[in-house]
């Protein structure tokens, strides 16, 4: 466990870079965004991995077997998804267009 | 090896800043695609570093889930149509949310264990403490309830389950399994721990989840989704403080925030709160809704393509019904056309067109539509009263006038594309009837407003037949 107040602050700091990075988002992007931020949160693959490999009964390990299964479905399906609608944005003049709002 | 730990929580450092650089550069249509990559670079790297952790068992085991998890998902992301994003980012978004609940299982089943052999003297490491074993719980109760919800969307968006659920005192029974879950909760935290008593929790926890969602309308699912993607953040960032994992807490708690707001923006679009969505039932407003007099005039596809073929400014308002439909491709072969005669097209967006916000602009962006013809609402609103034609395609509640001025209708004060300002109205229609939400809509007897019936993807390609033929 890291230490309690500074836990705080980055919980503090973090949500505050979530809110602000979304802020200023267009409206077309929100789909591709939120599916983004599901493929962010697949981190949990990390927790479930860490978890599994705690495990030490057979139970707890059927548990952890199913999680990390559940987040490796998270992180990779969250990013096929979303690289395929991002692939799809394209702007009718070439990369010299000017940035779209 | 005492280098170890360093080099892994310096991955972890990496792929927290990866995850945030990433989710910035998505902010911008230009450099969204590389967005996603980074952030999966960041993935990468963090589970990759995980492997390398010091005391990790079953390493064969979670290869094996990864490896099945990773391929499932991949294969069923790669095949899914677009018009069926929505559900899929619930299902994905439920999967995250339950991996987080089984960390709390685990955490909380070990915790048990931990406790009987420090009793019997077998062990010697400090045991959770109860600020540990509280956000675990709490992190728990989030991710299960995430879960089934997700669950729950994505069945009713896949249509499997397309009945609403609905019984007296719903929200007594609601509020009842939410305090017995908390109450439960409140006692695994405070040393009544047992696996039983663990068992109950999530047994409380997931059908809390399922019964919250299940009288949930369709056209309120992408709040409830965008809701629960910010849930299963938030669980996550708990899960990461039980486990003293840091990427874990700030990408979880960046995706809490970010969904958040993301939640607000889309109730504030749709005109709705979202605690009226998750308590309220749509439809059932009060008051008697206006009248409409007068009839829908029909036009028919040849009128419809000279009309728009000589005006000077045509603006294409498509809604989810061209989606469904599958009418993108053809709508957009018809604007090409236009665009090579001469005229203006832009598309205009509104903000809930689709089955989530934006929605609309990916299945825009498939049919080949470059971003910087389409247009939001705030940004086409004031170009209506110039413009010659708006084709309203397959949209019905955002471009109904009734919004604005009936307040007994159901989606009174919702924003709307104002397209009965524009000289001329066309508007692409199965068949007379009301729309998604079941609500008369004043555009369609509107003096200038003219109906052409027909399946969006067949009175698409008419008109495309149509301006063919002016051409030769």
């Amino acid at each position: 466990m890291i230490d309690g107040f500074l836990a705080l602050y980055i919980f503090m700091l973090a949500a505050f870079c979530g809110y602000e990075i979304i802020a200023r988002v267009p409206v077309i992007l929100h789909t591709p965004l939120m599916s983004g931020s599901n493929f962010i949160h697949g981190i949990v693959l990390v927790g479930a991995m860490i978890a599994l490999g705690r495990a030490q009964t057979p139970f707890e390990m059927a548990i952890g077997f199913l999680g990390v299964l559940l987040g490796a479905g998270n992180a990779a399906g969250g990013y096929v998804v979303t690289e395929r609608m991002l692939e799809m944005f394209k702007s009718s003049k070439p990369a010299t267009g000017k940035e779209s709002k | 090896m005492s280098w170890l730990p360093t080099v892994i929580k310096a991955c972890y450092f990496i792929a927290a800043l990866l995850f945030i650089l990433g989710l910035k550069r998505m902010s911008s249509p230009r450099t969204a695609r590389g967005g996603i990559v980074w952030a999966g670079y960041g993935m990468l790297l963090a589970v990759l570093a995980t492997f390398f952790l010091p005391d990790m068992h079953n390493r064969g085991l979670i290869i094996a889930a990864v490896l099945i998890g990773v391929s499932a998902a991949w294969w069923s992301g790669k095949r899914v149509a677009m018009t069926a994003m929505p559900q899929m980012v619930a299902l994905y978004n439920g999967m995250g949310g339950g991996a987080a609940a089984a960390i709390g299982a685990v955490e909380l089943i070990g915790h048990v264990r931990h406790l009987a052999l420090l009793q019997a003297g077998a062990a010697t490491l400090a045991p959770l403490t109860p600020v540990e074993l509280a956000l675990g719980v709490l992190g728990a109760l989030i991710g299960a309830v995430s879960f089934s919800g997700s669950l729950i969307a994505f069945a009713k968006l896949q249509g499997w389950l397309d009945r609403r659920f609905v019984f007296p005192a719903q929200r007594a029974v609601n509020l009842l399994l939410l305090a017995a879950a908390v109450l439960v909760g409140i006692a695994l935290a405070s040393g009544y721990a047992s696996v039983p008593l663990i068992a109950l929790f999530f047994a409380l926890a997931l059908l809390f989840g399922l019964m919250m969602t299940l009288p949930i309308g369709g056209a309120d699912m992408p709040v409830v989704i965008s809701l629960y993607n910010a849930f299963t953040g938030l669980a996550v960032a708990l899960e990461g403080f039980v486990l003293g994992n840091e990427a874990m807490i700030i990408a979880g708690t960046v995706v809490g925030a970010a969904g958040t707001l993301l939640t607000q923006l889309m109730a504030k679009a749709m005109n709705r709160s979202i605690g009226n969505v998750l308590f309220g039932s749509f439809g059932a407003a009060a008051g008697e809704a206006q009248t409409i007099d007068g009839a829908q005039k029909p036009i028919d596809a040849s009128d419809a393509a000279v009309m728009m073929a000589y005006a000077e400014r045509v603006v294409i308002v498509p809604g989810y019904g061209m989606a469904v439909a599958q009418a993108q491709h053809k709508v957009w072969e018809f604007a090409q056309l236009l665009i090579k005669r001469g005229v203006k097209v832009k598309f205009a967006i509104h903000p809930v067109a689709g089955r989530m916000p934006g929605h609309m602009n990916v299945l825009l962006a498939e049919a080949g539509v470059p971003y910087d013809l389409i247009a939001d609402m705030d940004e086409i609103n004031p170009e209506f009263p110039a413009t010659d034609v708006a084709l309203v395609i397959g949209a019905n509640d955002v471009v109904n006038p009734l919004a604005r001025t009936d307040p007994a209708s159901p989606i009174y004060g919702m924003p709307i594309l104002d397209v009965s300002n524009a000289k001329h109205v066309i508007v692409v229609k199965r068949g007379k009837g009301t729309g998604f939400a079941g609500i008369e809509n004043a555009l369609f007897y509107a003096d200038n407003a003219r109906m052409l019936y027909g399946d969006g993807q067949a009175a698409a390609g008419q008109l495309v037949n149509e301006l063919k033929t002016l051409d030769d």
